[in-house]
């Protein structure tokens, strides 16, 4: 595990203890990104008041520690901002808060600020809004019949 | 819980090896005297672990280790026959020393079959026969494999390769010093191994290369090991080497039978509290030493950082664990889709681990898999899934 040992202390803080984890009942967005077969799927629920202003987010992330940890921090990034400013929370910007990733980890922030997207697209599509410079999010996840499917699991047979 | 990846030095072997560097540490190549004693000691040294599997002094050759041993033995014969053919046969589940060196020869103009492997990752013989050609050098098949323990039907593999007369390696690597081997009756011509995964030190293996097999020289500029494998002697290493083999050699039945035991607790513990999960490789066709699971729903890398903050090391097949971007190719090979090959753990135990090892890490794995359940929309989707049904 060698890029483990390169996590910065903010990183091992935010997969260890993740912030927001969980759903949101009746959100006003919720969008998933990546997939399944890549090693990386996230899930970002918002809550958005009248204002436009994010009150909560929440999320569920399928991923290595660096995918939790960005999950993790672009929540934080995004709590309390108006979608406006949320929509302007760049990678860089969660990867900064999170005093760096190794360079193999960088897609995981690229990963969380398209969750953040998705889940303002799914928003602006519900309110029938458009929101400027918001672009449709590239959904890819894989979720083939053959996932729920585990050939030669004693513990699944016996179920 | 990762003595597949590497050992402690037992403190017997340090002590053999000591006076060979502080003392005794001339050059075994020089004439003087001095030198004398430290190159009759790698002698014996080569005497006592061909004895161990049935092989003599003379089809020993010290080498740096099991990659260098593998590429030897690859590359040697591929060079030493090829007026004679340029097929080689190995198969999908490989260490990536003879993978990769096999690449090498197919940018070479060497044709490479790489034989699939059925879902307890065994090859079979007969696949091996059906392709063999006349073109065919050299068998290439591993005696066990590193990531799901599975032990391969090398003796069958071997009398296949002699009918045709074909040159049998395997990368013993795994196996060495954890099963028993005799070269003679398992039809093996190469064998490649190395010391520090039988609490020997790094940097030291063998490749046994049987009487009379064709096989140039990959490491050229002195007359070292009769002339085959030129570089000064690493005597305190192959001494070292040596020591481990016999002790591995002394204490294997006694240690398989505990380590067979607590591998066995493991699996029914984990199996039986941990749904979802699945075990990878041949339940009994297997190193006493090796478990490998796959946890639905959940990736390796997150898995082993909650496992280490408990004081447990153990590896992955996991892509995020290597920085690759593929998951393990020998997870792969066994059948499995990409995301259930994520959530891969081997944990590989040692005759030090207690029963009560165990009992910690099947708690230990039992919680953190249920904590990253808990965060995976995978799950979230399963469930609602099967409760929609």
């Amino acid at each position: 595990m060698s890029q483990v040992s390169e996590y910065s202390e903010k990183v091992i803080d935010h997969f260890s203890n993740p912030r927001n984890v969980g759903e949101i009942e009746d959100p006003s967005g919720v969008g998933t990104v990546g997939n399944a077969k890549c090693g990386d799927i996230m899930r970002m629920y918002l809550d958005i008041d009248d204002d436009g202003v994010v009150r909560d987010a929440k999320f569920k992330t399928f991923g290595c520690g660096a995918a939790v940890a960005t999950s993790s921090m672009a929540t934080e990034l995004v709590i309390g901002k108006t979608v406006e400013e949320a929509l302007k929370v760049t990678n860089k910007a969660v990867m900064e808060a999170l005093d760096g990733l190794p360079p193999v980890k960088v897609h995981c922030s690229l990963l969380a600020e398209e969750a953040i997207h998705a889940a303002l697209w799914d928003y602006a599509e519900k309110k029938g809004i458009k929101i400027e410079g918001l672009k449709p999010p590239v959904n890819d996840i894989d979720q083939t019949e053959e996932f729920y499917r585990m050939p030669g699991s004693p513990a699944d047979e016996k179920k | 819980m990762d003595n597949a990846a590497t050992t402690r030095v037992l403190p017997e072997v340090f002590e053999a090896m000591k006076p060979y560097l502080l003392e005794e540490y001339g050059n075994p190549s020089s004439t003087y005297e001095f030198s004398g004693k430290i190159a009759q000691e790698v002698e014996k040294a080569r005497s006592a672990i061909a004895e161990l599997i049935g092989a003599t002094e003379k089809e020993i050759f010290f080498t740096s280790g099991g990659s260098e041993s593998d590429n030897w033995a690859i590359k040697g014969v591929a060079d030493a026959l090829r007026k004679k053919g340029n097929h080689i046969i190995t198969t999908s589940i490989e260490h990536h020393a003879v993978l990769e060196t096999c690449k090498f020869l197919e940018e070479r103009g060497f044709e490479v079959t790489y034989l699939p492997v059925d879902d307890k990752g065994l090859v079979d013989p007969q696949a091996v026969e059906n392709a063999i050609k006349d073109e065919t050098i050299l068998i290439s098949v591993m005696f066990a494999n590193n990531e799901i323990g599975s032990i391969e039907p090398v003796a069958k593999i071997g009398e296949i390769a002699h009918a045709h007369g074909v040159i049998f390696h395997t990368d013993a690597v795994q196996a060495f010093g954890h099963v028993a081997i005799n070269v003679d009756r398992m039809n093996i011509d190469l064998l490649s191994a190395s010391a520090h995964k039988l609490n020997g030190p790094k940097g030291v293996g063998l490749l046994y290369i049987r009487k009379g097999v064709k096989i140039s020289n990959l490491i050229h500029g002195g007359a070292q090991e009769r002339g085959r494998r030129a570089g000064t002697t690493n005597a305190a290493g192959i001494i070292g080497f040596a020591k481990a083999a016999q002790i591995a050699a002394e204490r294997m039945a006694e240690r398989c039978t505990k380590e067979t035991a607590l591998r066995n607790r493991l699996i029914e513990k984990v199996l039986e509290e941990i749904p979802y999960t699945r075990v990878n490789g041949d339940l009994t066709k297997r190193l006493s030493n090796n478990v490998s699971f796959c946890f639905r729903f959940i990736e390796g890398e997150s898995l082993l950082i909650l496992l280490d903050q408990k004081g447990i090391c153990a590896s992955s097949g996991s892509a995020c664990t290597s920085g690759a971007l593929d998951p393990s190719h020998v997870l792969l090979a066994i059948g499995l889709p990409h995301e259930i090959a994520h959530g891969s753990v081997r944990l590989t135990l040692s005759d030090e681990i207690t029963p009560e090892d165990i009992d910690f890490t099947v708690e230990a794995l039992k919680q953190a898999v249920k904590r990253l359940r808990d965060m995976s929309p995978l799950y979230e989707d399963f469930v609602k899934h099967e409760s929609g049904k």
